[in-house]
């Protein structure tokens, strides 16, 4: 760690992870009642669980991104954060305002939390992701200020690397792509379409700056590579995402009421958009060949180079699948979706925020890399995870296949809930790749516990003996 | 390469592709609003169905059902249930959850009064007309 104020990433990082844990508990319930459908009914219904699951999954990435963002800012622009009382203000904030919007879903019936929260002043609650009442997105618009505040101050203050202007400058963009989610039309298919300014925006856009900066500074710090060579490749990726992304943005636009002409504009841009992702895998690889030093944290260099790889996998692969028009026809709204989403939420961003947590975390612990045994404990926690995560998103993909063929393609198609009968197996098979997941989330998070750095010596005589 | 390719080439690739592409998505967007009207008959969104939609979006139906294939996979496909199942048996199914079957997924029971479900019903009928491109493939959504 080179500057004091940097540590306000710890607190940040940590929340990051209890929420994790959160996320994947509402995981399993979600995905037990699948399977058992009066399971936790009618104190915790399925919708509840649902939102509690992705809500939690989009808090902690944020909670993670911020960290990241105190962390890097500084330290990319060689000076103190501009206000480190107001980054350790605005974390407690947010926390409170997250925490207190999950305890609001758990007690209190949603339409009666949409009439407690002005609501019908301004409408803005019932949508995916977006299902937190007015206060709470008040909030985050709050949070996201002081965040743009602090950073830029900071980025203004000091030097002005690409790493930083990208960083910032999506950060810029995370919060005013936020801002759609209060203008809620009354005409659905309008809405629609403009909450996929959000989504799509955010995961498909945004976000992937963010993971572009990310892992552009972890590769710069622990292989030593010139940052000249570094920058130049992030610019040219995050150019073919956007170059990709923006109009790719029609795939989600061919059977929810827009114009047909989204049907090949979204075809044909979005079958690029795993183009960046390929290049992340080369553009991280080449970095790894062309290594100056030997980081002692292995641990975080797995977690690096496994990001862009499973990020392709999941965004890239899993995201063409569904992403032509025809296919799309047969495979909208069915767990090909779902199996997408995990693998390109966990492959893409969980895994970029656990990189820099894995790269960061022993720093503000100060020491350069954990111990040799923690690292054992986080790489098993790598394996038990992706490992999982992709068993996950095989299960969906297979329970996806059987509703393409027996509901959607079928000459005679089967209703939904007999359908849904016939998947049982996959639902096992996801709530038991689940279930391997949270077992590796414990796995990675143990590797907090052991305590002491990584010794030089030691492990070179290790090295030397075997 | 490294001498004739820049960063500075390559950050300028960067702001002009956004630009650029950016451009042409608002403009799109521009045509896109004019059409929508015509595709999903916004002049019969009476009040009737925006108090419909209202009613759906505070009670979260998209965190179980999807709506023209979008929200959870959990429940059927709301967007053409009204030509699925007709107006009468949405009223009675929504009226009798949940169906306390053993091991069956479960829907809450809203308590909407009589106007209620016909507001609902109105918006589901709104819904199952609007021109999706011939989705989904079946009646069974």
């Amino acid at each position: 760690m080179k500057y004091q104020s940097q540590a306000v990433a710890k607190p940040y990082f940590i929340a990051a992870l209890a929420l994790f844990v959160g996320q994947i508990v509402f995981g399993l319930i979600a995905g037990l009642q699948y399977l058992y459908g009066t399971f936790l009914f009618p104190e915790l219904p399925f919708d509840v669980a649902h939102m509690s699951h992705t809500n939690l999954l989009i808090v902690w990435l944020l909670m993670a991104f911020m960290g990241a963002a105190y962390f890097i800012v500084p330290e990319e622009a060689q000076t103190e954060l501009y206000s480190p009382k107001l980054a350790l203000l605005t974390f407690w904030v947010f926390l409170t305002a997250g925490a207190l919007t999950i305890a609001a879903y758990l007690f209190v019936p949603y339409a009666h939390l949409a009439a407690i929260t002005g609501n019908a002043v301004l409408p803005t609650m019932g949508r995916g992701y977006l299902e937190q009442p007015l206060p709470t997105k008040i909030g985050i618009v709050l949070v996201a200020l002081s965040l743009l505040f602090n950073v830029t101050m900071t980025l203004i203050k000091g030097r002005k690397t690409s790493i930083n202007l990208i960083l910032v400058g999506s950060l810029w963009g995370l919060a005013l792509l936020f801002l759609p989610a209060f203008y809620f039309p009354q005409d659905t298919v309008k809405a629609s379409f403009g909450w996929w300014w959000i989504v799509h925006g955010w995961v498909e856009g945004d976000w992937e700056l963010i993971l572009g900066a990310l892992l552009g500074f972890i590769l710069i710090k622990m292989t030593g590579v010139d940052r000249e060579i570094v920058e130049k490749w992030i610019y040219i990726i995050v150019a073919m995402t956007l170059v990709s992304g923006i109009v790719g943005i029609g795939h989600h636009y061919y059977y929810t009421g827009a114009p047909s002409y989204w049907i090949w504009l979204g075809s044909i841009f979005s079958a690029l958009e795993p183009l960046p992702f390929m290049l992340l895998i080369a553009f991280s690889f080449k970095m790894l060949l062309a290594r100056r030093r030997e980081h002692p944290n292995k641990a975080a260099m797995l977690w690096a180079m496994g990001t862009p790889i499973m990020a392709f996998l999941g965004a890239g692969l899993w995201g063409f699948m569904i992403t032509l028009a025809p296919a799309q026809y047969y495979m909208h709204g069915t767990n090909f979706t779902a199996a997408h989403g995990h693998l390109a939420f966990f492959g893409a961003y969980a895994m970029v925020s656990l990189a820099i947590i894995s790269y960061a975390m022993p720093l503000l612990r100060g020491r350069v890399a954990n111990s040799a045994a923690a690292q054992r404990w986080e790489m098993a926690g790598f394996w038990i995870m992706v490992l999982s995560m992709i068993g996950i998103a095989l299960a969906l993909t297979g329970a996806g296949i059987v509703t393409v063929v027996l509901q959607r393609a079928a000459a005679d198609p089967m209703p939904f809930m007999q359908v849904q009968d016939k998947e049982r197996v996959f639902f096992w098979l996801r709530e038991l790749a689940g279930v391997g997941f949270f077992v590796g989330l414990l796995v990675y998070l143990r590797s907090f516990f052991i305590s002491g750095e990584y010794e030089y010596a030691g492990e070179m005589k290790r090295a030397l003996a075997t | 390469m490294q001498q004739v390719f820049t960063k500075a080439m390559a950050r300028n690739i960067f702001l002009g592709g956004a630009v650029f592409f950016l451009a042409i998505y608002l403009a799109l967007t521009y045509d896109t609003w004019q059409r929508i009207p015509i595709r999903d008959h916004a002049d019969q969104m009476t009040p009737a169905v925006l108090r419909g939609k209202y009613l759906l979006d505070t009670n979260d139906c998209i965190g179980c059902h999807t709506i023209n294939g979008e929200g959870a996979y959990f429940a059927p496909e709301l967007g053409n249930v009204y030509k699925r199942r007709g107006p009468d048996f949405i009223k009675a199914w929504i009226q009798s959850q949940p169906t306390g079957v053993p091991g069956r997924r479960q829907m809450p029971n809203f308590h909407f009064t009589p106007d209620q479900l016909n507001d609902l019903v109105a918006y589901l009928q709104w819904l199952s007309n609007i021109d999706t491109n011939n989705w989904p493939p079946n009646i069974q959504g």
